[in-house]
């Protein structure tokens, strides 16, 4: 960590967004993780993402439970809404707030002990009722706070920095988050923001429910010979299966592609995912297909990475309920108190 | 593209960019530290080894080092390194015991230095030292030269002059022949001395040639012959109304001493815009600042007078027109010409060199400009034994170059009454230190200063204007000057890179304030620089290259913004990045052998 704030000073040709503002501009407090973590790359990733989207800061809440990854919103987005709720509770305060509030973009930040352990029911209960939100993990595989014991991600085999070796079978959480019905799955790296920004920005346009499992490297206890979450392993065994462009509508669209290399999905919001395939025969429509794939390259000890499924056509969970388009905390008492005359008719239809 | 080699001592100097640009090489930021620290005598002796006169330099130097300081590319100005300097010598104690020692014995050589400027001053201070005992000639009664001839009280007290001159004069070693112009060099030659250094500066003011000159000759003067006789006390008042003719340094002291002798409609008129001036900057807005207009693009056409008393000057209107070259002409603009009433008129248009006391038929030979023919990094003429600096050598130029020439011209006379290859230069002495204290401890202050500059403080207007030996500016106080020097960079803690330690966390990257590092495949230096996390534009900056990274990236470090803030290697997990002071101390005449002592 260091003592002193990032100085203010910038480069002099730093580019502004479509608001004014510059990347500086969507940062938080400097970091108190240990020098090298993951972690900060991934909270540049996010100030990168949110830049590039010309995301307004007061428009985002970013939650987290409790870890060093859960630490990290206050590293980038200093003026967002902001919450750190009790361990592994994150996905329950999101919903809560999504519920109230359907007009911000909700970005949850939690960490392999945050979420698989702790708050596995919590993350499995928000993926599968579909709460509109980009979700990351960000996965060391490792408790760093309490000095490098095992966490429920550690492959099965691997070794600790003080030798131990892991008998457990690790949780997939990219596994898991495609069985409970996420609608947009990615697995991506620390150390490789090319492919991280894009899938960042692409998760926090997506309406539903977006999960990304981050790989992040513990430098301090993570970083071994024997470790299957570091620097080396994972760039060793990384198989990325595409390359994402995200395309805003103003992009000019100047590169060209052979037929067959590129696959566009265009969401919602008229924005284009533009997968340039690393992979032949990947298809990230398909879900079943996806999760097959997963296993079998798991199998030959790979790590899969890029986006690894979406649904063009989300639903979330105001869908399911069939909430008002109006947030409910902009409801009036009018809206939010019909009168004995509309429970009456209420009670009538239970009869 | 090559990886960078740091031992070669040019590169991490020029991240200095301060003192790369300082025709002397001064420590900058070494002694801007010092100064923070309140270490003032301390950080008057770092300058007083590189630029002999910080107490005159520190008010008067065409400051080189501002336009290069890193801080002007970050915000919009560089930080106060000239006025810091005179903070050191302002404050400092006694240093005199701390002068380079003068042997008592010395080593039976003789030099003779033409001139008590400021380029044979610094012969005499960097080779009495080494035992040589120097003999300095000056035509007029005191040392100092042009220093002290040229440059108004108002901005440098004699005080100052003595002081600085005299650390070198009155401490044995030296001779000094006040009052002696010497007016033959074949004579001077005869006299037996070892070596002679010619620092007779350029001595002879540029002259008018319009109708009218004659005629009005009472009224119209040389501006840096009038200077003198002002410095003397020989011209004590000056007509009311006052044309300065010219755009440097010189008419802006003619204009603002005018000023002060009476002129009370002084204005200056030059050939040229406003920007292409040679005047620095902040003399022009000393002079606009005291009620002078600067009045461009007019051509002196003709001089009126009447009665053998000058009356004005006529002036033609012109404007500047660049060919497909970029090359400036000056056109009339046709409208109709201007005509200023004046009292006076003085001409500061530029100087040349002269050399009426040197024969032509001794073996020196001169250009076709009328220069010496000299070898530029040993400053040695024709004559083996006869070295040239300062203005005298390669035409007008000012203090701090001279001082720059007279330590080269020492290490040239020093070698060659050694009996070795003048061409044999010896190298800087450098060093390069961690400055690593704790993990995120550094032994300089990394917390970068958003403070704009300091505004130097002046005497009032009423009493400047009214006292041609007031100095004008009061200088930074203790308070100011501690502020001042925070805004310095640091840019001589270098951040070094060790690939072999490196595991490519990307660290450096997110935390660098200023986007200068990049990890990226490698390529030609054109390409890589444009896709860097910022563009690498200015490509007076270079590129930091390291290979040896295991996934066959390059790290590629634009030195152009980079604060020295530490924070890249603050957030390094493995030390890949130290911060090193880089101190590099320009080479200098030192003790050697002679051959006749050894035998």
């Amino acid at each position: 960590m260091s003592f002193l704030p990032k100085p203010k000073l910038h480069h002099p040709k730093l580019p502004v967004n479509a608001l004014g503002f510059t990347r500086r501009d969507y940062e938080g407090a400097i970091s108190t993780l240990c020098a090298g973590c993951g972690h900060d790359s991934i909270s540049a990733a996010i100030i990168q993402a949110c830049f590039e989207l010309d995301i307004e800061p007061h428009r985002v809440a970013k939650m987290s439970g409790i870890g060093c990854s859960s630490k990290t919103p206050d590293y980038f987005l200093g003026a967002s809404h902001g919450f750190n709720s009790v361990h592994g509770r994150m996905p329950s305060v999101l919903t809560g707030a999504n519920l109230a509030n359907r007009d911000l973009t909700y970005l949850g930040v939690s960490g392999d002990g945050d979420s698989a352990s702790i708050g596995f029911g919590q993350f499995a209960h928000s993926i599968r009722r579909a709460v509109n939100m980009t979700y990351i993990v960000e996965n060391n595989g490792v408790y760093g706070l309490t000095k490098g014991q095992f966490s429920a991600t550690s492959d099965k085999g691997s070794k600790a920095k003080k030798g131990a070796i892991n008998n457990d079978e690790p949780i997939d959480l990219v596994g898991i988050a495609l069985q409970l019905g996420a609608t947009f799955v990615a697995r991506s790296f620390s150390g490789d923001k090319t492919q991280l920004v894009p899938l960042i920005k692409a998760a926090l346009r997506h309406p539903g429910p977006a999960f990304i499992d981050c790989i992040s490297p513990c430098v301090a206890f993570n970083n071994h010979e024997g470790s299957t979450k570091s620097y080396d392993f994972v760039r060793e065994h990384n198989e990325a299966m595409n390359q994402l462009d995200v395309i805003l509508g103003r992009d000019p669209i100047s590169a060209e592609y052979a037929p067959g290399e590129v696959r566009e999905v265009t969401q919602h919001d008229g924005s284009v995912l533009r997968l340039r395939k690393l992979h032949e025969d990947y298809d990230p429509t398909d879900r079943v297909a996806a999760m097959h794939h997963l296993h079998e390259r798991k199998a030959a000890g790979e790590i899969v990475t890029g986006l690894l499924y979406i649904d063009p056509e989300p639903e979330d969970l105001h869908h399911h309920l069939d909430t008002v388009a109006m947030p409910l905390n902009r409801l009036d008492d009018a809206a939010l108190v019909p009168g004995s005359a509309a429970l009456d008719k209420v009670n009538a239809a239970l009869r | 593209m090559k990886p960078t080699d740091i031992r070669n001592p040019d590169y991490f100097h020029k991240v200095v960019d301060c003192q790369w640009a300082c025709p002397a090489h001064t420590p900058v930021p070494e002694y801007i530290r010092m100064i923070a620290a309140g270490r003032y005598s301390d950080a008057y002796m770092v300058n007083w080894h590189s630029n002999v006169f910080p107490g005159i330099l520190g008010r008067t130097c065409d400051r080189p080092c501002e336009p290069a300081c890193r801080r002007g590319r970050v915000e919009d100005e560089p930080v106060a390194i000239c006025r810091l300097k005179r903070v050191a010598a302002d404050n400092k104690s006694d240093i005199r015991a701390r002068l380079t020692p003068i042997p008592a014995v010395g080593n039976g050589r003789r030099i003779a230095c033409i001139g008590a400027g400021p380029s044979s001053l610094t012969v005499a201070r960097d080779l009495a030292p080494l035992g040589y005992e120097v003999h300095v000639y000056d035509g007029e009664k005191q040392g100092g030269g042009f220093i002290r001839s040229q440059i108004p009280r108002f901005r440098l007290p004699a005080e100052v002059i003595d002081e600085e001159v005299g650390y070198i004069t009155d401490r044995g070693g030296v001779v000094t022949h006040y009052g002696q112009r010497i007016e033959s060099l074949k004579a001077l030659l005869a006299e037996g001395y070892d070596a002679v250094f010619v620092g007779s500066g350029a001595p002879r003011g540029r002259e008018l040639d319009v109708p009218g000159r004659a005629e009005a000759a009472a009224n119209i003067h040389i501006g840096i012959d009038w200077l003198s006789s002002v410095s003397f006390g020989h011209i004590k008042e000056v007509g009311k109304r006052v044309i300065v003719l010219g755009g440097g340094n010189t008419a802006m002291d003619c204009c603002r001493s005018a000023r002060r002798l009476g002129g009370e409609q002084v204005s200056v008129v030059v050939r040229s815009g406003f920007e292409e001036m040679k005047a620095s900057p902040w003399e022009k807005e000393d002079a606009l600042r005291e009620g002078i207009p600067i009045r461009n693009f007019l051509v002196p056409k003709q001089v009126l007078h009447a009665d053998g008393r000058l009356t004005g000057m006529v002036f033609e209107k012109v404007r500047a027109e660049y060919d497909a070259k970029g090359r400036r002409q000056l056109v009339p603009s046709g409208e109709p010409d201007e005509v200023i009433e004046a009292d006076d008129v003085l001409v500061a248009i530029g100087q040349e060199n002269s050399f009426p006391w040197i024969e032509r038929d001794i073996g020196l030979e001169f250009d076709k400009w009328g220069l010496p023919q000299l070898d530029a990094e040993t400053h040695q003429s024709t004559i083996p034994n006869v070295f040239f600096g300062g203005d005298a050598a390669f035409g007008p130029k000012n203090i701090i170059w001279a001082v720059a020439h007279g330590h080269a011209a020492a290490i040239s006379i020093d070698l060659f009454c050694r009996g070795e290859d003048v061409r044999n230069r010896p190298p800087p002495d450098t060093a390069l230190v961690s400055q690593k204290m704790g993990i995120h401890e550094w032994s300089y202050d990394n917390d970068v200063s958003l403070d704009l500059r300091f505004k130097v403080p002046h005497a009032e207007d009423e009493r400047a204007l009214r006292d041609i030996t007031l100095e004008v500016e009061l200088g930074y106080d203790r308070e100011m000057a501690f502020k001042e020097a925070e805004r310095c960079l640091n840019c001589d803690v270098q951040t070094v890179f060790s690939a072999s330690l490196c595991i490519e966390c990307d660290a450096c990257v997110d935390i660098c304030p200023v986007d200068c590092i990049t990890f990226t495949p490698d390529g030609e230096e054109s390409d890589l620089r444009t896709r860097l996390k910022a563009p690498a534009l200015n490509l007076t900056q270079d590129l930091y290259i390291q290979d040896g990274l295991k996934t066959g990236r390059v790290m590629v470090k634009d030195e152009d913004v980079c604060l020295h803030c530490g924070m890249c290697a603050e957030r390094c997990p493995t030390g890949a990045w130290d911060m090193q002071k880089f101190l590099l101390e320009a080479a200098k005449a030192v003790k050697g052998v002679h051959a006749c002592a050894a035998e």
